[in-house]
């Protein structure tokens, strides 16, 4: 081992820290805590009585204040790629902070999933715009909805500014700021207020499962007037035909990266931890077992919910029924939500979509054998710094391909396009081309003929 | 078994321990007394700028080695005996060599400037390096860079990273117009500026004081000025590390002599890297290549030759890439810094200042010689055809889209440098 490690080297402090905070910035960062301590005060049921004032005094000031601290930051440094200190700092380096914000991801999940009575009082102060918004008080869904959507919002401007310099990730943040607020928050919204079932247009089976399970297909083709049976047709068109035809063209990013609610929360309030994806070869190994157990899961999950159904409840009795319910707790609620976003300071951005996602297994197995997408290396320009790989949420060793020349292709990779953004020798670029030159003859290979 | 023994675990040894082992059973040792495992020097920077950890810069996760059957020693090399074959490390032990690499890379230059070797003074080369300047820039309010090259520049970005004013001298007229033209000097000058750097141009040091401490109180430009610092980063270049084989009967001029099949005089003892000076056959100036891709390329060719197929080194059109501050750069080709004989170019400059495209051809013929370009990712295999097959300076125009490798929905450039190329003829 090393004989000697400079502490800057090891462990995550911050004696010698980034730039000094401005004032301004200080300013917003002390509003941000007032919003939060609001917050705190609001769980006693303070705020029972006058709900606008409290939801824009704790959510409001908060969210507010993040921006404030956020926005200035566009004069702090000229543009370009800006990874100073990320290893130092114990947020973003598995320090106190980054363990103290997990616990409390972690805690807000476990309450959501499994005592949201408690969620209560916060959910009251959401009802003025639930009633806006749908007509009716919120429900402990809405509160959660509202949170993602400002979470999403409000470190995508902070993503926005950070990538200035980089369209490609200008374009791909505004896109998923736009789905998670229209698609995942007002659609569903102002379908309640029309009295329609709740749906969302962004998710489909098998990420969201239920979609294709007997009973919520029986629901909404139950539903008066053709927007259920569109409903249904839509779910099983995106599932079925847009999931392979767009993966063909574009690899799985059309979704990941762009469209889903799941992979925007990573690209945005994950972007600070996209660092802490495993790289290892062992941690690849458990991502294949892992997904794909997920993706059979779930099938057969679904298969014998529709055979029962068929067979009005003959075949598995309860059995099926049970499947879904297990697969809703330990898939539904452990993984995808404790911990896919409440380790997002320990293991990084993308835990579920790269371990537990049953929608990026399949997206994935089509990018890998029948895409035009790739990952294409310039040639020899490759000096092995390693940025690519540390920097990729999918844990993928770009590096490993790239010093030999080769183009990287791989289930898991969501073209986020961070590799080729952060790469100081412009050694990477996302493809979409001819099928037939994925498979390049790399360095390597040229010289082993 | 037939036993390799490689010095260095750099780019070049390790390339050729892993290419020997893809070709051949030999027994491979590779042994070195910077680190236990090979690791990227390139990203040396990103360690102390916090963007990575040390960790993160070696491109095989530890297992690699014992399951290729390469060893790793960690020593240093003291005696190299090319009569009886063996090698002893400084501990005394001894390792019995069929086959010897010397790939011992480079050092730092110094020009016997006084002060030079007081506390608070260091290049940047090594992982060592690296841990003196940890510990060199602690409390430090400002430090003075000498010698503008790719290496002084990242020492100047490191630095600011850690709030730590940066003074940084360079004799030339402009930040690396020893190798640029004027036009991407002064662009990179520019640049220099703007992130924060007091650039010192046209200015050499003169000497380095001490203060009661006994360490580095300010240094002194020759025009005088004394630039009060506590910290002096010395990166005027690199030169080979030759020590080793200079004692122990190989042929050394500059670097360690070889010919292109990279063999030493002696029959079974090789160099290659950063150490090696390669004599060419056709009596052409002999080269020393100090960058990370012909360190590669020559293990890759090297391996060959000790597996039994001897084979020549060939580099292929020359390329390089680098990048200053934000500012990426990529040359292909031959682009001097003063125009040649015989040659023209055609220059471009987007007007925000940030990028440029350098285009050199023959004046008579329009053949393409070489390419600088600056803000703008190209495709190495597209440049690197063009230049092979002589292309014309108007073809290589019209065809410029063919080699962009920005990512997808930049701005595109080549309209622009078409139309300025139509309005010049
Ligand atoms: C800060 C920095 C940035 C750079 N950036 C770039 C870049 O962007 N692009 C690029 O192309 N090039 C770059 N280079 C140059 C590039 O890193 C070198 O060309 C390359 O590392 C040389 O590889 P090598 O294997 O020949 O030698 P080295 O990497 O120097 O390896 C030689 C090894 O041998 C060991 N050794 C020497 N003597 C002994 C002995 N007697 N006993 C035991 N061990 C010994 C040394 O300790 C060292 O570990 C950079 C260099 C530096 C310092
Ligand atoms: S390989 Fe690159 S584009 Fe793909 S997920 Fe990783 S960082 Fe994103
Ligand atoms: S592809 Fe780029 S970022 Fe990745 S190791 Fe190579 S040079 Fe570094």
């Amino acid at each position: 081992m090393q004989t000697f490690q400079p502490a800057a080297l090891l462990a995550p402090h911050s004696s010698h820290g980034g730039k000094p905070l401005r004032r301004i910035q200080k300013t917003g960062l002390a509003i941000f805590a007032a919003g939060l301590l609001m917050l705190a005060v609001s769980l006693t049921g303070a705020g029972h009585s006058r709900p606008l004032l409290f939801f824009l005094l704790s959510i409001g000031l908060a969210t507010a204040g993040a921006l404030i601290y956020i926005l200035p930051q566009v004069k702090e440094d000229p543009p370009g790629i800006r990874n100073n200190h990320i290893f130092f700092r114990g947020m973003t380096a598995r320090g106190a902070p980054a363990w103290l914000t997990a616990a409390i991801l972690t805690g807000f999940y476990v309450l959501l999933y499994w005592f949201p009575q408690t969620l209560y009082p916060w959910v009251r102060l959401t009802d003025p715009l639930s009633n806006l918004l749908s007509g009716r008080p919120a429900d402990h869904w809405f509160l959660y909805g509202t949170f993602y959507t400002l979470a999403v919002l409000v470190m995508g401007v902070r993503m926005l500014i950070r990538y200035r310099h980089n369209r490609y990730q200008l374009i791909r943040t505004l896109s998923v700021m736009f789905f998670q607020l229209g698609f995942a928050y007002l659609i569903p919204a102002f379908l309640k207020a029309l009295n329609q079932p709740e749906f969302y247009f962004s998710y489909f089976w098998p990420l969201k499962y239920d979609y294709l399970f007997p009973n919520d297909v029986k629901r909404l083709l139950a539903q008066p007037g053709g927007l259920g049976v569109f409903m249904v047709f839509w779910g099983a068109a995106m599932s079925f035909i847009a999931v392979p035809v767009l993966t063909y063209f574009f690899g799985k990013r059309w979704y990941c990266s762009w469209v889903c609610g799941c992979g925007g929360l990573a690209e945005t309030l994950g972007d600070p931890y996209r660092h802490l994806s495993d790289k290892s070869l062992k941690a690849w190994k458990i991502e294949r077992y892992l997904i794909h157990g997920v993706l059979v899961f779930v099938v057969l999950t679904t298969a014998l919910l529709w055979i029962n159904s068929a067979g009005e409840g003959r075949f598995f009795g309860s059995l099926s029924g049970a499947f879904a319910c297990w697969y809703g707790f330990l898939i539904g609620a452990m993984f995808s939500g404790v911990i896919g976003v409440g380790f997002y300071p320990l293991m990084g951005s993308r835990v579920w979509c790269r371990f537990g996602c049953p929608l990026a297994a399949i997206l994935g197995i089509v990018q890998k054998y029948f895409s035009r997408f790739r990952i294409t290396t310039n040639g020899g320009q490759c000096i092995s710094c390693g940025n690519c790989s540390t920097y990729c949420e999918m844990g993928i060793d770009v590096r490993w391909y790239a010093q030999r020349g080769q183009n990287i292709i791989r289930a898991s990779c969501v073209g986020c396009g961070v590799c080729a953004a952060v790469c100081p020798r412009g050694v990477l670029k996302l493809e979409n081309a001819a099928p037939g030159e994925r498979y390049n003859v790399t360095l390597e290979d040229s010289l082993l003929k | 078994m037939q036993h390799l023994v490689i010095i260095g675990n750099g780019i070049t040894g390790i390339t050729t321990a892993r290419q020997v082992r893809k070709r051949s059973d030999m027994k491979i040792t590779v042994i070195s007394n910077e680190t236990d495992y090979f690791f990227s020097r390139t990203a040396l920077m990103y360690v102390f700028m916090g963007h990575l950890r040390f960790e993160q810069t070696k491109p095989y996760e530890d297992w690699f080695w014992p399951k290729n059957r390469i060893e790793l020693v960690r020593g240093t090399l003291t005696e190299l005996n090319t009569g009886e074959k063996f090698v002893r490390l400084e501990d005394g032990q001894m390792f019995r060599y069929d086959k010897l690499v010397i790939a011992t890379g480079s050092q730092t230059n110094k020009f016997n400037w006084p002060g030079q070797d007081l506390p608070g003074v260091q290049g940047l080369y090594s992982y060592q390096d690296l841990q003196l300047l940890e510990e060199n820039s602690r409390g430090v309010s400002r430090a003075v860079i000498v010698g503008g090259g790719l290496i002084g520049i990242e020492l100047a970005e490191m630095l600011l990273s850690r709030n730590i004013p940066v003074t940084f001298l360079v004799r030339e007229n402009y930040y690396w117009d020893n190798v640029l033209p004027r036009e991407e000097a002064r662009l990179i000058s520019r640049h220099v500026l703007e992130h924060g750097i007091d650039l010192r141009l046209h200015t050499n040091l003169k000497e380095i004081l001490p203060g009661e401490n006994g360490r580095v109180r300010a240094a002194v430009t020759e025009f005088g000025e004394e630039i009060p610092c506590q910290l002096v980063g010395l990166t005027p270049g690199v030169h080979p590390n030759i020590d080793l084989a200079k004692k122990s009967g190989v042929a050394v001029n500059r670097g360690v002599l070889v010919n292109e099949y990279l063999e030493t005089n002696i029959p079974g003892v090789y160099a290659a890297g950063d150490c090696a000076e390669i004599v060419a056959e056709d009596g052409g100036p002999a080269r020393i290549e100090q960058l990370w891709y012909t360190g590669r390329l020559q293990g890759q060719a090297l391996a060959k030759t000790i597996c039994g197929e001897r084979t020549r080194y060939q580099r292929g059109v020359w390329f390089n890439s680098a990048k200053f501050f934000d500012l990426e750069y990529q040359t292909y080709g031959f682009v001097s810094n003063e125009p040649r004989e015989g040659e023209s170019s055609f220059y471009w400059e987007d007007p925000g200042g940030k990028r440029c495209l350098r285009l050199v051809y023959r004046t008579g013929s329009r053949e393409l010689v070489g390419i600088n370009v600056f803000g703008i990712r190209l495709r190495q295999q597209v440049c690197e055809r063009w230049i092979r097959e002589k292309r014309s300076l108007e073809y290589v125009l019209e065809h410029l889209r063919e080699a962009n490798f920005d990512p997808e929905f930049f701005r595109r450039f080549e309209p622009e440098i078409l139309r300025q190329h139509r309005l010049a003829m």
